[in-house]
């Protein structure tokens, strides 16, 4: 083997990979805040929705966890444009990670729904809420405090996914890996140095989603 | 110019989904291998071992799984071999596979009551003796549908390997779009081929963790 390692280059495209980290994060960020929420929609749905409309969010969770988030991602920046509807990288990449952490958090939201007991709704019901009152304040935040690691787990996964937006030229640390790569075909250091600060991202999410369960959920649950 | 029609796009997409097939098999059999592995190391023997095997597991559920792709690609590259890309494809997915598929093993391991082990150790069996006889046995039951619930993401896995330039059918699906600018009905159609293959295994997950479960409860 005579291949020499060398990272010392790597210094001159320190902000490259800062552009990149910061890319990456904001995806991550702006994709669990919506796609959270949207899995809260539909989990309310198919807990409580009109009837119509749970099929409709049935087959989009179907459809979503049985195809690759590349294919997703693809569908959305390439695809859509045929119907008009046309994007930039960015919010494809925001749009796709939203839709897919959508439909993963809606199944794990709703394994917590069900885990609820049902007097928990009569409960809810006795004291005058409307079934949206009682979804809202009476079940959902036990829901919720039960599958925090799950969810927490999903959202670290998803932030590790993001990495394919790459391909449809959305500026995140993988695309800047590749830029980096592109220009001195060091192509192992850059690789290696990337993953770790993929690797430092994701414990660093993982810390923050925890901190954040303690601060939201700061009773244990009573089970 | 050629014309292609809706027949021409499904055949050529059918026959890239062999690929898919053919890699995911690779990965998940080539990964429970491996995974095994990674499991007696994890849960048994020395403390090196279960640090080895936890900072693997770590590691690999810690970064994307394109990174680790590029990494085989790149780094094998750097110790002479030359490598196609169907090689690192298999080499990262087997890896990456191995990671989660021991961490999902450990689980249903030690959903085994601690008395088993005790039970076993107490009838002078040594720690091989014990997995082999008390505790795999009880273990495998709980582990098959989360197992075939992995295949799944084994499956949509096998999509990234179109980055570093192995023709499946996510690659496929580029390819043909190029030759035909019909984005809209490829990529739809290779979302439902994946669909196709993945939710019959989705489903029977499902329906193996409801069977198994029952068949728990009457006990």
């Amino acid at each position: 083997m005579t291949y020499h390692f060398d990272f010392g280059w790597l210094i001159d495209y320190v902000p490259v990979l800062l552009k990149g980290i910061r890319i990456t994060m904001q995806l991550s960020l702006i994709g669990a805040v919506f796609g959270v929420a949207l899995g809260i929609a539909c989990a309310w749905v198919r807990a409580l929705g009109p009837r119509w409309l749970k099929p409709v969010v049935a087959t989009y969770v179907e459809l979503i966890r049985n195809t690759p988030f590349l294919i997703q991602l693809f569908f959305i920046f390439f695809g859509l444009p045929s119907l008009g509807i046309k994007m930039s990288e960015l919010t494809a990449a925001n749009l796709a990670m939203i839709v897919n952490l959508g439909a993963y958090s809606c199944e794990i939201i709703r394994a917590g729904i069900q885990a609820t007991p049902r007097g928990q709704f009569e409960a809810g019901a006795s004291l005058a809420m409307t079934p949206f009152q009682a979804f809202w304040y009476v079940v959902l935040v036990p829901a919720l405090q039960r599958i925090w690691p799950a969810l927490s787990s999903q959202i670290v996964i998803v932030m590790l996914g993001s990495a394919v937006v790459s391909q449809i030229a959305a500026e995140d640390l993988t695309f800047a890996a590749n830029f980096i790569q592109s220009r001195n075909f060091r192509a192992f250091e850059t690789y290696i140095v990337s993953t770790l600060i993929y690797l430092a991202l994701a414990i660093l999410l993982r810390q923050l989603l925890a901190g954040l369960g303690w601060m939201l959920f700061p009773r244990k649950a009573s089970r | 110019m050629t014309e292609f029609s809706f027949w021409d796009i499904l055949r050529n997409l059918l026959l890239a989904a062999r690929w898919t097939v053919l890699l995911s098999l690779v990965s998940f059999v080539g990964g429970g291998v491996v995974g095994a592995a990674l499991l007696f190391l994890r849960i048994g023997g020395r403390r090196w071992m279960r640090l080895l095997s936890r900072g693997y597991i770590q590691l690999f559920q810690g970064t994307p799984l394109l990174m680790q792709l590029f990494l085989a690609f790149f780094g094998l590259g750097l110790f002479g071999i030359d490598v196609p890309a169907w090689l690192a494809a298999c080499v990262a997915l087997i890896l990456w596979t191995a990671a989660f598929l021991a961490e999902i093993w450990r689980g249903c391991v030690e959903s085994i009551a601690k008395g088993q082990w005790e039970a076993s150790a107490s009838l002078g069996m040594g720690y091989l003796q014990q997995m082999r006889y008390v505790i795999l046995p009880q273990a495998l039951k709980v582990a098959v549908p989360p197992t075939v619930g992995f295949s799944v993401q084994v499956v949509k896995g096998t999509a990234l390997t179109s980055i570093i330039g192995f023709v499946e059918l996510s690659k496929a699906g580029s390819i043909v779009t190029n030759a035909t600018f019909q984005p809209f009905t490829v990529y739809g159609l290779v979302a439902l081929i994946y669909f196709a293959l993945c939710w019959p295994l989705s489903k029977s997950s499902q329906l193996l963790e409801r069977k198994l479960n029952v068949a728990h409860r009457n006990h």
